[in-house]
Order: structure tokens, then sequence, then C-alpha cells
């Protein structure tokens, strides 16, 4: 067994501190160690997003990080995106708008979703199909995916226009 | 009423914060251990010696199981126990089980897994539909024929004829949940088992059998899956059964889940084809008679396989009204993963055929697609003058294309649109548009009639709250909610109210899997009967106590009128437990008018059809092959819709997964017979970025004819299909390159369409 690290991570908003192995993914830290099974596991290879969290403000992989790279980062995961009680802008529209089927991928596409807007608070329906084809949907076709990003666009740029 | 509202999918508000469990996210207890198989490296022959020492001593195991350590059944064969848990000395595919590996972690069993030293008498594997053919290996005795009148010599005797031969690929789920299970032991041998499968009580019945105890002391809960699509039908009992005999073994949970990789190279897909086809026809395009040859890779166990080939003669006809035809399926056995349930059934391939026979006459004749399939559609009901029978002899008394067609082609803008199409071709030279319809008639049913019934189980409680479950298992497809809005309506409540609880075998027993599209259709039925139940109990006691008649009670708005008097629902639970009024009920439903002779392919093996149609257009690209759907229009009938939201959310997703199917999604396997597309780095799943530039989509306003949940219709396979326009507007792009018919293979991937174009500029 390879030496344990001393690994501290900042995820969603908590403080965690622990050890682990050099080799150990960021999605099982996630998942197995801090218990927080809303990033799943969908292909282990980048390719699906169902693992995607934010890490320092890009959107990350989970699947194929050590978690030992994330040493010193903050991590956010979908449910430092909001919960059942405060749902995020994103997190109203994909329901509203059904943006989701069987919602294994949906905490990975909105927390990409909630990154794409970070990056470009204004996308167009183009930047938006191209900003998300990294993750992967098999049910929803995409429309509706798509539909409930430009949605939470529009309500939070609504929001913040107010708030100036 | 709740019904026809567009409301969100139930548990959306767990989905979109993640705290929708899946097996994987239910916590375990300590000491849980993990599963993974030690899998064939070869594709057939005999395994001559066997090494697991170095897989016993890798770190973290607690066990490791041949086949001659299984207790009881070695079998998880859906349908005719060929297909052993753990290989008994033969291997039949590569990537077969050979054994079980338990340990500590999911990492651990992984790991020791690749350990096996296994030595084997290498044979000659069967791999291509030819190579069976001239094996004869099959499933059945020998070709399974349809037919109706006398094709050949129709065929023979019409003015103009056209044959071909295609090759029809196969396509992986890509359920983004891999398959999973957990077992955990109970009291006296018991077994609870979580699982990610379309057949809970098929899971119960493999367990039971592989543990040595009657179905009753195995319990299967399935709560959701992360998406199925037929892949979870049967392609989960390897799991949920090595859980539980592990479990029975240490005492402990077990869970196992597949890596991706291990997913795709096991489990079974769908069914490749190849598609022969002659037909004769008249100048205008009427067809006078066809004939079709399947040949269909099964792949090594029979598994479903028989059902699905069935289903793809019976989609043979689609929407046409075909005078002689003649249909000869060959079930052929080879030695690749065994092909499975995927959307559609077999239904998918099977009109694959006879829209590329339309397609092809069409270009011979230079007649409109679009027209000339309306020349040979079936009659519409009030409207038949002559024969209106399928190829299996079963009256098509509900067909909606004429109607649909002709609103979708004023919504598309179509023949607009296909001459501005056909004047840009003529000034573009490398990319080329081109532009496509193809119809949609859909069989509703399992074909194996003793499978269409449903149960349900309904508990009012005191305080009004309703608990409500079903034999259908929910795989994103918003069932639960439909058949919750059911519920709600025959209540008269708000959803709220009611609960909808975890697929169980112990509450609703002998279910069938939640597969045909049939999930609401049956479950819906169920629980409308075990609420009318309880409601007509109710109604009878509140209206003895008010002292009027039961039908003077009615149900609405979360109350309770009685005659004159009005009190809230939960008031009238309360009073009816008080009276010692049984608020409990079951509810079943079997589905009525079918009878169906599978050998001679005659009478009625569906209640009814499901119809739509759709139009695709594409741009390609002749120096790459490179294309991409630039719209595409849908009308969908979805009947009188339980949710029409939900329902057009099915139509979209069929439509991108039948798309992908028939352009992206290419199986590659190579001469040994290893999956080389065993990861979505290979497998071109159709990402966000594939989306049809505009996508509209519409649901068909009209209504079930036959007596169906709210005359509502299926809606989970029937919309896959019209994924075919993008196909065949890929063949009209490129048939812009030069004189002949292009002749696509599918999937028409970039690579096809760039050869395809070569041939047509007679650069080849």
């Amino acid at each position: 067994m390879s030496k344990k690290m001393h690994i501290k991570l900042k995820v969603n908003g908590k403080d965690e501190e622990f050890f682990a192995e050099p080799r150990e993914l960021l999605i099982y830290t996630l998942r197995e160690r801090l218990n927080i099974t809303g990033p799943h596991i969908g292909c282990e290879t980048s390719h699906c997003g169902a693992c995607t969290v934010t890490i320092n403000g890009k959107s990350v992989k989970s699947c194929t990080m050590f978690a030992a790279q994330a040493d010193g980062a903050e991590v956010t995961t979908i449910e430092g995106i909001g919960g059942p009680d405060n749902l995020h802008p994103l997190q109203e529209a994909f329901k509203e708008h059904h943006g989701l089927q069987c919602g294994y991928c949906t905490p990975g596409m909105i927390t990409r979703a909630s990154n794409l807007l970070e990056e470009n608070p204004n996308p167009t329906e183009e930047e938006i199909r191209f900003g998300m084809a990294g993750n992967i949907c098999r049910c929803t076709g995409y429309q509706n995916i798509v539909k409930s990003i430009q949605a939470a666009a529009t309500e939070m740029n609504a929001a913040k226009e107010a708030a100036e | 009423m709740s019904v026809a509202k567009p409301l969100p999918h139930d548990a959306a508000k767990l989905h979109v914060t993640g705290q929708a469990r899946y097996v994987d996210d239910i916590p375990s207890p300590r000491g849980t251990l993990h599963l993974a198989f030690g899998l064939s490296a070869i594709a057939k022959g005999r395994i001559t010696a066997m090494d697991l020492s170095e897989v016993n001593s890798s770190e973290g195991v607690v066990a490791v199981l041949t086949a001659e350590d299984l207790p009881f059944e070695n079998d998880v064969s859906p349908s005719i126990y060929d297909e052993p848990l753990l290989s008994d000395g033969t291997v039949n595919h590569l990537g077969q089980p050979i054994f079980l590996v338990v340990a500590q972690s999911h990492r651990a069993a992984r790991v020791a897994a690749r350990k096996g030293k296994i030595d084997y008498a290498e044979e000659e594997a069967l791999l291509t539909l030819d190579q069976a053919l001239a094996a004869d290996s099959r499933f059945e005795d020998g070709p399974r024929i349809y037919q109706k009148g006398d094709a050949a010599t129709a065929i023979t005797a019409a003015p103009h004829q056209i044959e071909g031969t295609f090759e029809l690929g196969g396509q992986e789920h890509f359920y983004l949940e891999g398959q999973a299970a957990m077992a955990q032991p109970q009291d006296d041998g018991a077994m609870l088992v979580n699982s990610s499968t379309q057949h809970p009580t098929e899971i119960q019945h493999k367990v039971a059998d592989a543990i040595g105890l009657p179905m009753h002391a195995v319990r299967v809960e399935t709560r959701r899956m992360g998406g199925g699509f037929g892949g979870k039908e049967s392609q989960g009992n390897a799991l949920a059964v090595s859980c539980a005999v592990a479990a029975r073994l240490t005492g402990k949970t077990c869970k196992m889940r597949y890596d991706r990789d291990d997913d795709m190279v096991i489990t079974g897909k769908r069914h490749a084809f190849r598609i022969s086809y002659r037909a004769g026809y008249d100048a205008e395009g009427r067809l006078a008679g066809v004939e079709f040859l399947h040949l269909v890779n099964c792949g090594w166990a029979q598994d479903l396989s028989l059902p699905v080939a069935d289903r793809a003669m019976l989609h043979s006809d689609n929407a046409y009204a075909i005078p002689a035809i003649r249909i000869e399926s060959h079930r052929l056995k080879t030695n690749l993963q065994s092909a499975t349930a995927y959307r559609g059934f077999g239904g998918p391939q099977g009109m694959v055929g006879i829209e590329r026979v339309m397609d092809h006459i069409a270009f011979e004749r230079g007649i409109d697609p679009v027209e000339l399939r309306r020349r040979n559609y079936y009659a519409a009901p009030g409207n038949v003058t002559g024969d209106n029978t399928t190829p299996y002899g079963m009256e098509v008394s509900d067909f909606e294309l004429h109607e649909l067609t002709d609103q979708l082609l004023e919504s598309s803008d179509y023949a607009a649109r296909k001459a501005e199409i056909a004047e840009w071709n003529k000034t573009s030279s490398d990319l080329k548009r081109g532009i496509a319809f193809s119809p949609v008639k859909f069989g509703i049913s399992f074909t194996l009639t003793h499978l269409n019934q449903a149960g349900a189980l309904v508990h009012v409680y005191q305080d009004g709250s309703v608990h409500l479950n079903h034999g259908g298992t929910e795989m994103g497809q918003g069932l639960f909610q439909k058949v919750a809005q059911v519920a709600a309506s025959r209540f008269g409540i708000a959803m709220e109210k009611v609960k909808i609880t975890a697929t169980d075998t112990a509450k609703v027993p002998n279910t069938s899997a939640t597969a045909a599209s049939s999930g609401s259709d049956l479950n819906g039925m169920a629980v409308k009967a075990a609420c009318d139940t309880i409601r007509d109990r109710m109604a009878t006691f509140l209206a003895e106590r008010h002292q009027t008649t039961a039908d003077a009670v009615a149900f609405e708005g979360n109350r309770v009128r009685i005659g004159a008097d009005e009190i809230s629902f939960d008031e009238a639970a309360k009073q009816c437990y008080e009276g010692r009024i049984s608020l409990s009920a079951t509810g079943f439903y079997k589905t009525p008018s079918l009878q169906w002779d599978r050998i001679k392919g005659e009478g009625r093996p569906f209640f009814y059809f499901a119809y739509g149609a759709s139009i695709t257009e594409v741009a390609i690209d002749r120096r790459t092959g490179e294309n991409r759907i630039l719209r595409t229009d849908i009308l969908h009938d979805a009947g009188a819709s339980l949710n029409p939201d939900l329902d057009k959310g099915q139509v979209e997703g069929g439509y991108v997964q039948g798309a992908g199917w028939l352009t992206t999604e290419e199986l590659v396997w190579d001469g040994k017979g290893a999956l080389r597309t065993h990861a979505p780095s290979t497998y071109k799943i159709p990402a966000c970025s594939d989306r049809p530039d505009t996508f509209n989509v519409a649901l068909y306003d009209g209504q079930n004819r036959e007596d169906t949940i709210y005359r509502s219709k299926a809606v989970g396979e029937p919309p896959f299909m019209l994924g075919i326009s993008a196909w065949l507007a890929l063949s009209d792009a490129v048939a812009q390159f030069g004189p002949g018919y292009p002749a696509l293979d599918a999937p028409a991937t970039s690579e096809e369409v760039w050869r395809r174009v070569r041939r047509q500029r007679n650069e080849l």
C-alpha cells in the first residue's frame, strides 16, 4: 500500500481533512469518504460528465482527478448549489422545464451549467449546446436541458438587474 | 383533475439536488462486500485449467467463486436456462463471466478479478451472420416465416421490381447508470435485493432459484433506474444473483456494479440485422408484393431473441397495406454478447426494412417519397373499402396517419423547404442538404399475451393521505408521476396527497417487466381499479350516513360531496376509518381482445397502434462525410396524453436515440470477437451539440380509439423509430452527388457517408 497523503479540501463550503492513498480518485472521496452522492459514476473515463463538479471555478470530471490533485481546492458539488428547500434558479428551471428524465446525469449537468453561466451569463442557444457537449444525457434528447438553461439564464440576469 | 396536466417528474426536486437515490447511493451497512467478475479472454472454447491463487491472495479478497461453488441453480437466463451465471467450462463469448470475486472494496474486487490465470482450448468462433448461417448455428429449428398472399408471384407480375440488401447495426443501451444490485441477508435465509431492474419479479425468481428458496423468501425493491431502455429487462439478473449468492455465503450485505467497460463487454445490445428485400410495384409506386429476409444476430444465448425477431417481422409492414408479403426470419446464434431487449424490441429493425423499400422505390420512380408513402398507407377508419389487414391478419382500425401526415407537412413547410433545398444544392458543390419523411405505426402489447397484466396496491390512511404502489418500474419515463396523476384524479385530491413508493415484489406480486411501452397502460388501469374499489366503499358508507345514495357522492377538489353535504377528503377518510371501512385495496388489469399464434403468425397481438411521423433535414460534407441534423419536425400520437410534457420528453429523447442508432452509434468487434467500442470514447452517443439545430415537437390532438386509461396511448418506444427519417435524409443528401440509389448501410456514420459519396461520384 502506498504512503497516505494528507489532503485538505473545502467541499461545499465545509473544510474536510483526511489521509488518502495518492491514487484515490476524487469521485470516491466525495461519494464514499464524504457521503456526497449527488455526483454519479457513469463511465469512469471522463466522457459522460455524470461526476462533474466545480473546482476553483472550473468544471472538472471528478472520476479522473485524484483527490491529491485537488488538495487545497474549493470543490462544489450539486449539493452545494442548492438543496430541496432553497433551489438554485438552474435547479428550479430543470425541474419546471423537464430538463431531466432518469435524473442520473442531472447533478453533473446542472453543475456544469452553473459553471457555463459563470463563464458566459448570456449564452446563445448554440453556445449552450456546445458548452454542454461534455455531459451526456441518454434520455431527453437535450431539448429540455437547453430550454432549462436558457430559462435559468434569463431568470438569473433579471434578478441581477433587479439587484443593481 | 390531475390527469392531462403537464406536471414535472415526481422526483424532479430530488434529481436536481442530487438527493434521488440509485442503488449505488443507498447507504449500506459497515462491512458491505463488493463483487466483480473475472471474464473470459476468448470468444469460444473450453477452459482447460484455472489458477485463481493470485486472485485469492489479492489484497482485500474475501472469497472467489466458480461454477462449482454455486449452491443451487447456475443460471441467469430469462428464457430457456441456457445462460450460466459463471461459465460451466465452456466459453461462448469474449467477456463471459467465469469467476466471481468477493472483496472488501469495489476496487479490490476489480483488481483481483484481473489476476486469474486461465488456460483455454480455443475453438473457431462464429462472429458474423455469414459464419453462423454457414454453420447452421441458430435458435429454433429453422427460419420463422409469416406470409400473406403469394408475394413471389405478385412481385414477378408487377410492372416494376427492386431488390437490395443492407446491414443494420446493433446498439449499446448506455443507460447512464450502469447495472447495479445489492443484497442484504434477512431472517431465516431470506434476502432483500435492491436492483436497478425493469423486471423485479424476474430478479426475485432468479435469486430464489440461485439460493434454493421459494420466491416468498426473496424481496426485490426498485425505486428507480438511471435509464433502462430494455437493457435492464434481463441483464441485471447476473448482478442480483451474484449478490444474493455471496450474501448467503458470507452473511454480509453484498453489492455489485459493473464498471462501464465491463458493462459494455458483458451485457447484450440491440440485435444487428441484415435485411434483404425484393418488391414489385406499379407505375404510381403502389406496392403489389414484398419479400423480406431477416438475418438476426442473436449472440450466444437465447435471452429474448425470439420475441424480438418476431416483433421485427410484425413491423415489416409499418404503415402500409401490402397486398402480398413474405417475411423470413433466421435467428442466428453467434459468439458475441447475447443480444437483448432494446427500446422498440425488434420493431425498429423491421420498420427500417420497409422504409428502405419505400425510399428505394421513390428514388427509382422519381416520385416524392411522402406522396409514395401516402399512396400505400392503410385506410383511415370509416374509409376502408378493401383489405385493411396486416401481414398477420389484424384489422387496422385506428389508422391516424393520413390526418397526422397532412398536419406535419403543413407545420414543417415541407414542400417549400424541399424546393428551396433543391435550389440550394445546385449552387453548393462540397456541401449538400437532404430531407426525408418517415411515419411510425407501432403495435402496443406484449406479444407474449400472458404478460399483459398488472397489479396495484393502494392504501388510504385515516388522515386522507394515499400510498400508491404498482408493478411498474421508474426509469425516467415518468411512469410514477403519470400513475399518481391517475390516482389523484380518481380520488379528486391534490398530487401532494399521493405518495409513490418503490416497486416492491412484496407489495405487488407476479409483475411483468416494465417494457413494451406498456407501463402506463397496464399499471394505470390497475391503479384505477384499486382506487375505484376504495372510492366505491367510501361512497356507499358516506351515502348511508348522510341518508342519500352512492351515486350522489362525488370526489373533487380535495372535497367529498355527499348529496347536499360536503366534507374534506381527509374528514371522509377519518369517518370511513371510524366506520370500520377497509381503506386498502388491490387492483388488477389484463388487456382485453388479444389473441396471437406466434408460430403461424396470425391473430391480434396488439391492442392498438401508436402513430407518429417525422421530417428531418441534414447537411453533409463530401470531403469528410461529416454531417449535421439541421432541423427536425415531429408530430406524435400519444392519444389523450396523461401528461403532455412528460410524453413530449419521451418523443424528443426517443427521436435522438433512434437517430443515434442509425447515424453515429457503431459497434465494432475485432476478428477475435473483442468489442473494440467498449467505452464512450469510442462509441459515439449523441451529445448536446449533435441535437438538431431546430427541433419542433408536438403531440397529435387525438384520443385512443380503444378503452385505455383516460384514452391515452403508450409512448415509450414508438418515438424511437421517428429517428429513421434522419437516416433517410442522409441518403437523400448523398444522392445529390451522383446518379444511382445510395443504398446506405446503418449506422450511416461519417465514414459510411464518405464512402457512399465517393461511390456516387465514381471515385471508388
